[in-house]
Parts: structure tokens; sequence; C-alpha cells
């Protein structure tokens, strides 16, 4: 199973790095969404600040979506899916591998989408730092999440319309609790309440892709 | 006495209500050449991918090797047998050598098995073209290579000749009688007879998802 994870990163990976579309077109996106967001706040550099995390993370979710469509796009093409199901590849190892390819792409992202809100929202750099680890997981359970439902969603018709109607329920609490421990990094507060909600959530969408990705894929 | 490597018994395929394939009787011996004509729409490529453990069969019965064509081990038919799809295959973005070696580390083979496989389907100087950039031609070569890495006991050709010019199509015919040759059972798709007459195939002729003709 962790040979096959191994293997399926390594190769989304490298078709990103290949076609470079994080690069040339989520990438841009995702900073153009944010520019415009404090744009929309006006001029007050107090109210940009505590929006922030909020808008850091419904950024997130429209770049996360835009990715997992991707993600599962490369395995859907003409012809692309015989050929590798008969591979006879580890469903389980298929979905650790694809979410940890998402998961750092998502990281990437986040990282560049951060320093823009550094950067366009004035969020203080010392608590956006201290922010990281709790985002970092978040973005893990997001892609978990999201690389099991892109996979429910790739075979039916209209998948890229779908697919948020499915994942927002999944995503929610992940937002919630992301946009809050960002915040209490921000402001202070409480934190790890909100750790736990996406701890659990992390352990819960891996658990389930490991068990359920073989059937959602033949689905 | 030749092994039976594949047997369907009234097999049916139903996708939304329609029926893919409505009753298919098939018998298959080991080293067999075995042909799928008929019009679009005939079943064939269904056929093939019941057989490749691609489609859920809804019911009858049917073996591939010694595995049931079941819900329950279709993935484990679908690793004993090489697929060649008539849309292409593989990851558009990645260079015909990344393809293979994912392919190659997937299937447990040896990396040294991709070169002599390029050098004789003719991509030898195609190896870090993507494949996007490959006609479709030369993408059906990627698909023969990829088979000739993984070297599967029984080969499923979905309109094989279809995109290959007559040099190709030679080709190909070269290729499937050396499989033949070498113990593999072939069963392919085409609207047509085969040209070669050193080919002896089987050939059934499909309609309405059934066999209507066998000669």
């Amino acid at each position: 199973m962790i040979r096959t994870a191994l293997l399926v990163a390594r190769k989304d990976l490298l078709i990103e790095a290949r076609s470079r579309v994080l690069l040339w077109q989520v990438l841009p996106f995702g900073l153009l969404s944010l520019l415009l967001c404090g744009l929309a706040l006006g001029p007050a550099q107090a109210g940009k600040s505590s929006a922030a995390p909020g808008l850091f993370y419904l950024v997130m979710l429209f770049v996360t979506l835009l990715m997992i469509n991707r993600s599962q796009g490369v395995e859907h093409a003409a012809g692309t899916r015989e050929s590798v199901a008969v591979l006879g590849l580890d469903p389980a190892g298929v979905f650790l591998g694809k979410t940890l390819a998402l998961t750092v792409e998502l990281w990437l992202t986040g990282a560049v989408i951060v320093g823009g809100a550094v950067l366009t929202l004035h969020t203080a750099f010392a608590g956006t730092v201290a922010a990281l680890p709790s985002i970092a997981v978040a973005l893990g359970a997001m892609a978990a999440a999201g690389t099991m439902y892109g996979a429910l969603t790739a075979g039916i018709d209209g998948p890229a319309t779908l697919l948020p109607v499915l994942t927002l329920p999944a995503f929610a609490p992940l937002l919630v609790a992301g946009e809050r421990s960002f915040s209490s990094a921000l402001h202070g507060g409480a934190l790890w309440e909100w750790w736990v909600i996406m701890l659990v959530a992390l352990v819960g969408y891996l658990a389930i892709g490991v068990l359920l990705y073989g059937v959602l894929e033949d689905s | 006495m030749t092994t039976t490597v594949l047997s369907l018994r009234n097999a049916v395929v139903m996708r939304n209500d329609f029926p893919l394939l409505s009753g298919v009787d098939l018998d298959v011996h080991e080293g067999e050449l075995v042909v799928f004509t008929g019009a679009n729409g005939a079943g064939k490529t269904s056929l093939l991918r019941l057989l490749g453990g691609l489609l859920p069969l809804t019911s009858g019965t049917g073996r591939v090797g010694n595995v049931a064509l079941d819900d329950e081990h279709r993935r484990a038919i679908r690793r004993n047998v090489g697929w060649l799809g008539h849309e292409g295959s593989f990851y558009q973005d990645l260079s015909v050598m990344e393809n293979l070696t994912f392919a190659a580390r997937a299937l447990e083979r040896p990396l040294v098995a991709i070169a002599p496989a390029l050098v004789r389907v003719g991509l030898q100087d195609r190896m870090d073209t993507p494949t996007k950039a490959l006609s479709a031609g030369q993408r059906r070569r990627l698909g023969l290579a990829w088979l000739l890495v993984r070297r599967p006991s029984i080969w499923l050709l979905d309109e094989p000749y279809a995109s290959l010019d007559d040099a190709g199509r030679a080709f190909l015919d070269e290729l499937i009688g050396d499989v033949g040759r070498a113990g593999a059972t072939v069963l392919l798709s085409a609207h047509d007879p085969l040209r070669s007459p050193e080919l002896t195939p089987t050939t059934y002729r499909l309609a309405g998802g059934r066999i209507v003709e066998r000669t």
C-alpha cells in the first residue's frame, strides 16, 4: 500500500511539474481572488486583518475544488482510466498517493496565499506563522475528503458542478475550525478544541478513504 | 488438449437499463486469436471491457483464467490482462518514458524491459516526447510498448488497427503473430475481418449485444 501510495504521489506531482497548471492557472486564480476580496473590504486595515482567516479559507476552498477536479481529471482522460485500471493497483494505496500529492500541492498553494494575505490583508506575520501548523492539518484533511469525493463524482455527468455540492458538508467543519484556529493564532484565544476537530476529521477521512476508495472508483 | 482461458455463459451487461451485452456465450482457448467484428454499438468494446474486469456482469457467469468474473474478483482479473483502448492511453502530460516507467513500477516489472519494447514499436526516438504530442498512431504504439513491457497472458485490444497506416497495420499483424506464437491469447475488436493471411483468427460477428455468427 505504501509503495503504491508513493508511486502514485510521485506520478501526480510529476504531472503537475510538467503541465504547470498549478503555477500558471491555480495560483494566479487564488491570488486574484484574495486581492479582490481585500479590495471589496475597503481601505480600513483593521477590518481586513480580522477578515483575513475567513478569506484565506474561502480562497483555499475554491483552489481545492479546482485541484480536486484536476487530480481526478488526469485519471479519467479518454483511455487513461482503463489502462491504469488494468495495472491492478491497490486502491487504498492510490487513495493515499493522490491525497499525499494533493496535500503537497495545497500546502504550496496555501503558502503563497498566506504570503498574499500578509501583504494585502496586513495580517500579523508572527501570528500567521503560528497558524501554519493548523493550516497544514486542515488542508491535509481537505485533500483526503476531496480525493474521496473526487473519485465518486468523476464517473458522473457534471463532476465539476457536483463536486462542490458534495464536498461542502465534508469541508464545513474544517473551514470553521481552520478559520477559528487561524484567528486565535492572530488575535489570541483557545486553540485546542479546533485542533481536535481538524485531527479527528483528518484521521476519519483518511480511514474512510482507505476502506472505500476502491468501491468509489468502481462506482 | 488446449486449455480454456476465457469463458462466458449467457453473459448480460446492463447500463442504465440499456443492454450492452444481451446473452453472450463464448469459449476462448490458450494461444487463440479471436476477432470480434460488427457495426458501431454492436457490443465489441463492452465484451472486451467485461473480459478485462472493467465492466460488471449483470447476469450470467464467466471466468477469466481461474478467476470468476464477478464483482468480488474483478480487480484480480484486471491484473491478469493487458488492455489497449481505442482512445489512447496513459497520462498526456508525461513523456513516453515516464509513462512506461510508471507502468513498469506499478507492475513490478524491471525497467530494463522498457528500452527493447520502445525499439520494437519504433518509439525509441520519442522517449522524452510528451504523450500529448504524439500522433494517434504513435499513441497506439505506446500502448503496445506498455503491453510488451507487461507481457500479459491475455491481450485485449480495442480497435487496435484504428489510426494506423499500412506500415502500422503490418507491424501490428507481425506483433500479434509473435505474441500468439509465444502462447498468449489475443482478443481484439475490429470493424472488418483481419487482412493478413498470416493470421488465422476465430472471428465472431456481434449485433445487438449478441454473437450472431462464428467463422
